[in-house]
């Protein structure tokens, strides 16, 4: 356990240095996915300041608890007090958790202001669950949409996706959703038959998808790479079977992408990952040299 | 001799016979013993519900679904893995229902306050002891219905509703066309209607029969609780029932409150549902806050303290959780000025939250502490259900909620709350009233083990959760990426361990029964002040003849 523990954080370390960032969950990991827009880094940097916070509160009261269970105890304390009463303290611990809670309120409200304010689009997206699957179209001037299913073992050969540690069981789709690195997206989600949502935690992205309504979101990837989300409102027997993939590349690979993908959209799919596994390699070598 | 003891018995006015006694009971004591009987047998089944659950997550893959699926509902071939991903489902729907609806309502409502209330207020009985009759006979049939839809038809093909205790549309009416979600509504229904008329009996009582003397801000804490349990019942159920009804003419008569194709919104079942839902989990601590006071005060042998301060402490936590529900759907796309509004309301509880943990605490300080097994569960509730709560505030903040929401870590937070909370609550009232209302002492080996086996077992596996939500892992799901697999194989132990401190407890239960030591009128001391200690152990069938008299 301890070995596979350390395997873990050297994995997550590994995965926050390399070039292209890729997020998905790793063996033991005790915290957030590393952050890939500068949303999530605010959403994890306030959840280890609210951790500053609650964690000393849970120990003051163990830290109580135990002094009273020692301290105050039949054998120690034979006779007790009649004390019922005492305003100055009761007016401490309230007045002491409402100021706690200021501490806690002000960056909370600048986090929540932060995500409802959206620089320009560059491009926008629409998302829409399906019993079981996700349906993208890109609102661009060549049509383009597809489907993202989830991709099964035995389909894995047919879309060159063999390695599971890049396309891990259960994560990896047929197509991913494609968006172009340091541009900010607006992602339309909406619902075809019944409740899903669309949750990318590496971006700080949850948004459900309701029928009748179409929800606004957006995201603004920092970095390239394979990034894995699931579907996160219980939508019926596949739920854990719709993930979300959103590959980041840059903005030529993009390009070439989007116009290739008009046409066929999984031999687009091919030479993207092609391209981009040209690239890793590259790095691979520069960093050897 | 025996001349007396007929005679005795010929006061006491016990009704003769199995049915005129249990059946026909208008007993508050009997309905109340009715009632912790039933929770029990419900509390086992959904027990075993969320363990057939762990052993399936305990390893990647679907291990024991499928099977289950095949020897259940006859499914053969690839049709069982179809079957057992929907039997998952109905599982943690069942599992949610039974546990708030059918274990720990009617043991901490209708079991603990049935019994103590009008004791503890000086009361003869309830104030409609007919209406506790059909509160509690109500419930045997909803729960039957809520087990009978897992054997008929949901979706198409599958057994069961699989929509999750939260029953959103419209996966519970287009999603779920066969009659078994009409079952869970029906047993919702009657659910709803038993614990209506309970709250409304509960006020009357209370508001109407405390013993001369005894004022509102004399009456235990215990008592408040109930009284302000029984508001939040009274005010929410009927919107649930309203939402359900909705639910229930969409599906079956054509209507369209839900349905967008033809006008309607999904999410305004959502509000209603959560108008109910938020004070529902209230309705589930509040009692249990009562609970906690006096077993807290009895083994410190000092009178509570800041009693006025722990009772509005109530009240304002009862209020402030009716206008909190949308912090439930900060994800369904809810403007930025309500997401503000409601993060500031949650946020609000945690001050009244605070002043009760601080104050059991300062009740504890300067004591003459011993711990008698209902303390090691109050002060274990007290610790666990700060870790609850302190996640809580960081969900309340919709900024971090946008990424925990619907993950392992909600999971995580409400379990600490409620099973951690209520349930070590409910035990801790169970070990502390069992002497009193059957006159028998528990074997307090047993009971320790049986704490301390559940302490380790539930915190294994509730904390581990905490990291799965962190690292991404969606709740509901039967299946996960194999990075996951750790944590929750440590998960599944946890619940293996606390499957072992229920058969513990039952143990428990049954030796206390075999050997029949005498517990004695007060069995805890001098700390024990509040009226039901001054009765015999059981006390009689009727009490309080003479109304006692608070000075």
């Amino acid at each position: 356990m301890t070995n596979k523990l350390f395997a873990g954080l050297a994995a997550s370390a590994m995965l926050g240095a390399g070039p292209a960032l890729a997020a998905q969950p790793v063996d033991w990991q005790m915290g957030f996915q590393p952050a890939a827009t500068e949303i999530m880094s605010q959403v994890r940097s306030f959840e280890a300041y609210t951790l500053w916070f609650i964690i000393p509160i849970t120990l003051l009261v163990l830290a109580l608890l135990v002094y009273v269970m020692v301290k105050f105890r039949a054998g120690a304390n034979p006779v007790p007090s009649r004390t019922s009463h005492n305003s100055l303290i009761e007016v401490i611990w309230t007045l002491g958790p409402v100021v706690i809670l200021l501490a806690l309120a002000i960056p909370s409200f600048n986090l929540l202001t932060a995500q409802y304010s959206p620089p320009q689009a560059d491009i926008t997206v629409k998302a829409t669950g399906y019993q079981w699957y996700w349906g993208y179209e890109y609102q661009t001037d060549n049509e383009l949409s597809f489907d993202s299913i989830m991709l099964k073992d035995d389909e894995r050969a047919g879309y060159a996706k063999e390695d599971v540690a890049a396309y891990p069981r259960l994560l990896a789709v047929d197509n991913e959703l494609v968006v172009p690195v340091g541009q900010t997206v607006r992602l339309l989600v909406t619902a075809a038959d019944v409740l899903h949502s669309f949750a990318m935690p590496a971006f700080g992205v949850k948004m459900d998808a309701v029928p009748g309504r179409l929800n606004e979101t957006w995201f603004k990837a920092e970095a390239e790479g394979l990034y894995y989300g699931q579907c996160s409102e219980l939508c019926g027997k596949d739920h854990a079977f719709m993930p979300i993939a959103i590959r980041v590349v840059d903005q030529a690979k993009f390009d070439t992408w989007m116009a290739e993908a008009a046409d066929d959209v999984e031999a687009a799919n091919r030479n993207l990952m092609a391209a981009v596994e040209t690239d890793s390699k590259s790095v691979a070598v520069a960093a050897n040299e | 001799m025996a001349g007396s003891t007929v005679a005795h018995d010929d006061h006491d006015h016990k009704p003769k016979g199995f049915v005129r006694r249990w059946l026909y009971s208008t007993n508050h004591k009997d309905i109340g013993t009715l009632y912790l009987i039933f929770a029990i047998m419900a509390g086992i089944v959904g027990g075993l519900l969320s363990i057939a659950m762990r052993m399936e997550l305990q390893e990647p893959g679907i291990q024991i679904f499928h099977g289950l699926a095949a020897m259940v509902y006859g499914f053969e071939g690839d049709s069982a893995i179809d079957g057992g991903k929907h039997m998952y489902n109905v599982f943690t729907t069942a599992h949610g229902l039974i546990m708030i609806f059918f274990m720990v309502m009617p043991a901490l409502i209708g079991g603990f306050a049935n019994w103590m209330v009008p004791i503890m207020i000086g009361a003869p009985d309830m104030a409609f002891p007919r209406m506790n009759n059909i509160s509690f006979w109500l419930l045997p049939p909803a729960f039957i219905l809520l087990l009978m839809s897992m054997f008929v038809e949901g979706p198409a093909g599958a057994y069961g509703t699989g929509g999750g205790w939260t029953i959103y549309p419209p996966l519970s009416t287009t999603g779920q066309p066969g009659p078994a979600m009409d079952f869970a509504i029906l047993s919702l229904h009657i659910a709803g209607a038993s614990s209506i008329l309970g709250a409304i009996n509960f006020i009357t009582t209370i508001f109407n029969m405390r013993a001369p003397g005894m004022t509102l801000h004399k009456m235990p804490l215990f008592a408040w609780s109930v009284l302000i349990t029984a508001f939040l019942l009274l005010l929410s159920l009927p919107v649930l029932a309203g939402g359900i009804t909705m639910l229930l003419t969409d599906r079956n008569f054509g209507t369209a409150f839900f349905a967008p194709d033809a006008g309607g919104d999904p999410i305004l079942f959502q509000h209603l549902f959560w108008f109910f839902g938020h004070p529902e989990v209230y309705i589930l601590i509040l009692p249990a806050f009562g609970i906690v006071s006096h077993i807290i005060s009895t083994f410190s042998r000092k009178p509570v303290f800041g009693y006025l301060g722990m009772a509005y402490a109530m009240v304002a936590i009862g209020a402030v959780g009716f206008i909190v529900w949308a912090h439930h759907m900060y994800t369904v796309g809810l403007s930025l000025n309500t997401q503000r509004y409601f993060v500031f309301a949650t946020m609000v509880i945690a001050v009244p939250t605070g002043v009760k943990i601080f104050s059991w605490i300062a009740t504890m300080w300067g004591g003459s502490i011993t711990f008698r097994t209902p303390m090691l569960w109050a002060i274990g509730f007290i610790f666990l259900f700060t870790v609850g709560g302190v996640t809580g505030v960081q969900l309340a903040n919709a900024g971090l909620d946008r990424a925990m929401h619907d993950t392992y870590y909600v999971v995580a937070h409400f379990h600490y709350v409620l099973s951690l909370g209520a349930v070590f609550a409910i035990f801790a009232g169970w070990y502390y009233w069992f002497p009193k209302m059957t006159g028998y002492m528990y074997n307090p080996t047993v009971a320790r083990i049986h704490f301390w086996v559940t302490f380790v077992g539930v915190n294994l596996v509730f904390f581990p959760q905490h990291f799965l939500g962190l690292a991404g892992m969606p709740r509901r799901y039967i299946d996960y990426p194999d990075a996951f697999a750790g944590w929750n194989a440590v998960s599944s132990y946890g619940s293996y361990i606390s499957g072992v401190g229920v058969l513990i407890f039952l143990f428990g239960v049954w030796e206390a029964f075999a050997k029949k030591r005498i517990a004695g009128d007060n069995p805890w001391g001098e700390g024990a002040t509040t009226l039901e200690w001054q009765l015999s152990s059981p006390p009689p069938y009727h009490q309080w003849e003479q109304l006692p008299r608070i000075k």
